[in-house]
């Protein structure tokens, strides 16, 4: 297998080649902050919080989906990068409802630790509270579209590993929604098998077990991660 | 029992029941059948071996799919650009505040059909009607059925 | 030699006019003269009627061509210039254009059509400025053949470049001689197509496809349109001289569900080019075989963009995806795809016919409408100055009004002041004022407008068009939104004003595809030439705090 080496944030780096620059940053031991991205999902390079600065291009890429190259300089860090960084939080903040007090995820959300990394502490955009539904149909599992942020994660986890496709994006823009089935109820869709994989991989508290009161959700994405590297290794005794 | 939407068999099967054939299977069911159902929702997922949610979120990602039965007319303001400095929101609006619905017409609009020459148009029932004001839609629509 | 030859234009705008009323009266009028004539052996059969494609000024429409078979050619404009055409007040004109050609074809005689004027037209002369300045190259047989009847193309000239191509069958040279011509895309990015070509061509594996973007959507641009419904064939040809030099035999047309006419002649253009063996297997009895698809799109603007296409083509969401792998690498259904727009590939049979030196630096098709006295479909050299276009060819503002910004781009560009308009349009001049090329749509904008409306008109239409995927473009383009429309309101403060700069560079950077990236352009583009309109709408009164919300 062949290696690259590229310099990241000035530290020197090496990595087998087809590896991302995101991989390759943590592996660095450079923090490049993620949302949609998920270690055993495919990358969707969505929320764009990982995006990096290349050495002779203005353009900046997102680390999830960009392959590493020889010679390559990334910056992960800059007054630029901040500045994005930060926005798409607020962005995210105020197309929602968030309500971190009440919420079953509470001090356990990758949506509020991140806008404890970035630095926002308040908005510098309106809130623009959105009339959103709550599904509570499922006998196990609810839906509170007020928390998610359409990252995929759940329709790429049911689809990708679970194979059951539940979930997908439905519509268009500011109204995307995550749709079940023909945009029915969750518990109308036969295709779910109950397995709870898209709980766990959910970095808020939108999809979240009916047991869980506020602060309780906890999510779970090693378990994903142990039964991809199982499935890929074929070693299923751990 | 016979199959269902025997009239969507040709399509189909024009697409070799692939699923990269959805959006020309829906365009034709909806053709057909003014609007796309859950029930012709579900079949076509079966027919092109699709999960449900992959339909609908295809379906519901694109202007033109419609997920109720059409009115009897239909009566579309273009807010192109040029039809926006030539008046259309003034046009739109206006006519928004008329009782269309009550008489079977639906009121939308459509983002520039390319005959700019004619703006602001209106285009009722794939008809374009051009340099259109509010007054004159209004009586054009009165001449259609009810 | 007697004989004439009416043309009537009967694409999309002069068909809401009632051209297409108006040729079928003419042609069954004539019809019927013909049959009499024959029973009583009497000339006047010499005398046709065709539908063709767009004449041009379309404001001016319904049009009419008469051709004289001795020669010569006269435009005469039907129309009610700017009047609402209710459908009597139409009905009343065709009946009395018939009429008179009734009259005149009842001398007998097709040189009696061939001098004969419509009544209430008024004629165009050739030395009209829209018609005299134009070099009709892509759109050379457009208003010339009918469209539905491929005979009429071949004698034309279509397909003869194909022909040649086949024949020599050197796929590379055909390659160099598009880059040597310097042709760039046409769909607005400008990318240098025959470098473009070269890398699909230079992609290992046997299967490869051809795409053609037909998914015109930038509102006021109407050029492709233009193409497919009044010469389909030219590219068609374009098409198959692309897929023989990459080595695809496979393609698709992706056009927009709303020119629904551009879709009825494409179907038939490729049916009728399949019958006569330019489309299909073992194409002019080569061993090259190509099969063309039609597929239409569903209301999405976004599938303009080359990965969205790619997914809408798979039957999917049109959701554009990063690059790379690029189209040429990872295209439709995973294989090596060259995607072009509808007017790059219409330009690909008269570069070869002229030569890359000729035919360099090639033409722009542009859609010219708004606030300005005769608007159309017009295609001038590369580089010919914006006033020549809006001013000379378009006749300037209505009256007692003057000009102050054109549009180019749509949603993706900006606005060049009044100011510059002696700016040479080519890529660079326009990237230079901030602006785009874009696909060739010009809306003209006279000095009762306001700016920021503009601005928010555009910010609207990419709110409402964003896929939803990555968060700067679909909640960034709300916010920007809301942001005009509180300037609009005169209830923003000088605040809302930084918010508004600062907020741009991040959707503009952080987006990702060209959708939300180049959706600031028009709120960019009016602060840097029209900031004065954005300040008159700042509230006189201090700056009130802005809101601040805890998370």
């Amino acid at each position: 297998m062949s290696v690259c080496t590229l310099r990241i944030d000035n530290r020197d780096v090496a990595i087998a080649a087809g590896a991302s620059v995101l991989e390759a940053a943590r592996a660095a031991g450079a923090a490049i902050p993620t949302l949609c991205h998920l270690d055993g999902l495919s990358p969707v390079a969505a929320c764009r919080l990982c995006l990096v600065e290349l050495e002779g291009s203005d353009k900046l890429q997102a680390a999830c989906v960009t392959a590493v190259a020889d010679g390559m300089q990334v910056r992960t860090d800059s007054p630029r990068l901040r500045e994005i960084r930060r926005s798409v939080i607020e962005l995210l903040f105020t197309e929602g409802n968030h309500v971190c007090a009440i919420c079953v995820a509470n001090g356990h959300c990758e949506l509020q630790d991140l806008a404890v990394t970035v630095g926002m502490d308040h908005s510098r955009l309106p809130y623009r509270f959105p009339d959103r539904h709550v599904d509570l149909s499922h006998p196990l599992f609810g839906l509170d579209h007020n928390r998610c942020i359409l990252c995929s994660r759940c329709v790429r986890v049911c689809d990708e590993v679970e194979g059951a496709h539940v979930w997908d994006i439905g519509w268009r823009g500011e109204h995307c929604r995550i749709i079940a089935g023909l945009d029915e109820p969750w518990e109308a869709v036969n295709a779910c098998t109950h397995c709870g994989k898209c709980v766990e991989v959910c970095p808020t508290g939108a999809l979240f077990h009916k047991a869980d009161t506020s602060e309780e959700k906890q999510g779970h994405p090693e378990r994903l991660q142990a039964l991809v590297h199982a499935r890929n290794h074929q070693q299923w005794q751990p | 029992m016979p199959e269902p939407y025997p009239e969507l068999q040709p399509v189909l099967q024009r697409h070799g029941y692939r699923p990269d054939g959805l959006i020309e299977v829906l365009n034709r069911a909806q053709e057909l059948h003014g609007h796309l159902s859950p029930p012709l929702l579900r079949h076509i997922a079966r027919q092109l071996k699709l999960p449900l949610s992959r339909v609908q979120g295809t379906a519901s990602f694109y202007h033109l799919f419609r997920f109720q039965p059409p009115a009897r007319h239909c009566c579309l303001v273009c807010t192109g650009t040029a039809c926006h400095v030539l008046g259309a929101a003034a046009l739109l609006a206006a006519l928004e505040h008329e009782p269309l619905q009550e008489r079977g017409i639906e009121l939308g609009s459509v983002r520039c059909i390319g005959t700019c020459s004619g703006a602001p148009l209106v285009v009722v029932d794939g008809q374009v009607w051009n340099h259109q004001s509010a007054a004159g839609v209004l009586d054009g629509l009165r001449s259609l059925d009810p | 030699m007697s004989g004439a030859c009416l043309r009537i234009c009967t694409a999309a705008s002069c068909r809401s006019r009632g051209a297409e009323t108006l040729r079928q009266r003419c042609s069954a009028l004539l019809e019927s003269a013909n049959s009499a004539s024959a029973t009583q052996g009497v000339a006047g059969r010499d005398v046709t009627v065709k539908g063709v494609g767009c004449l041009g000024p379309c404001s001016e429409g319904p049009l009419l061509a008469v051709d004289a078979a001795a020669g010569g050619s006269r435009l005469f404009s039907l129309g009610t210039n700017g009047q609402a055409g209710s459908a009597a007040v139409i009905e009343a004109a065709i009946k009395a254009v018939a009429a008179d050609l009734h009259t005149a074809v009842a001398d007998g005689d097709g040189s009696a059509v061939a001098q004969w004027s419509p009544p209430h037209s008024r004629e165009l002369p050739a030395d009209d400025p829209f018609l005299a300045l134009q070099l009709r190259r892509v759109l050379a047989q457009c208003g010339r053949i009918d469209p539905a009847e491929i005979a009429d193309a071949l004698a034309a000239g279509a397909y003869r470049q194909l022909q040649a191509v086949l024949q020599r069958n050197d796929p590379a040279g055909v390659i160099e001689l598009v880059r040597r011509s310097g042709l760039r895309g046409r769909g607005g990015a400008g990318y240098p197509t025959g470098l473009k070509w070269a890398t699909v061509a230079a992609m290992p594996g046997g299967e490869k496809v051809v795409v053609c973007n037909a998914d015109e959507g930038d509102p006021g641009a109407f050029m492709d349109r233009t193409v497919l419904e009044g010469d389909p064939h030219t590219l068609l040809e374009g098409m198959a001289i692309a897929a023989h030099a990459v080595g695809a035999d496979r393609g698709f047309i992706y056009v927009r569900a709303e020119y629904p006419l551009a879709i009825e002649r494409l179907r038939i253009a490729i049916a009728q080019a399949e019958q006569h063996g330019w489309l299909g297997t073992a194409i002019a009895g080569s061993d090259f075989s190509f099969h063309v698809e039609l597929r239409v799109g569903a209301g999405a603007y976004v599938c303009g963009e080359e990965t969205a296409l790619i997914h809408s083509i798979e039957g999917r969401r049109g959701v554009p995806r990063p690059r790379p792998p690029y189209p040429a690498q990872r295209g439709v259904f995973g294989l090596p795809t060259l995607i072009n727009n509808v007017e790059t590939f219409a330009n690909i049979p008269a570069l070869l016919r002229l030569g890359p030196e000729a035919y360099a630096p090639g033409t722009k098709v542009f859609s010219l409408t708004g606030q300005v006295r005769r608007s159309g479909v017009l295609e001038v050299p590369m580089g010919t100055p914006l006033r020549t276009i809006v001013e000379t060819m378009g006749g300037g503002a209505p009256a007692g009004r003057r000009i102050k910004a054109v549009q180019t781009g749509g949603p993706s560009g900006g606005c060049v002041p009044a100011s510059a308009l002696d700016t040479p349009v080519d890529y660079e001049s326009l990237q230079a004022l901030g602006t785009i090329m874009g696909s060739g749509g010009m809306v003209v904008l006279d000095d009762t407008t306001n700016m920021v409306d503009i601005a928010a008109f555009f910010m609207a239409f990419s709110r409402e068009e964003s896929c939803g995927k990555c968060i700067p473009c679909r909640s960034g383009t709300v916010q920007l939104e809301m942001l005009l429309r509180k300037l609009l309101s005169r209830q923003a403060s000088e605040l809302d004003l930084a918010q508004l700069e600062r907020l741009c560079p991040v959707v503009s950077e952080a987006s990702l595809c060209g959708l939300g990236q180049s959706a600031p352009r028009p709120v960019l583009s009016t602060l840097r030439h029209f900031r004065g309109d954005y300040l008159a709408l700042l509230e006189p009164t201090p700056a009130a705090p802005p809101q601040e919300q805890n998370p």
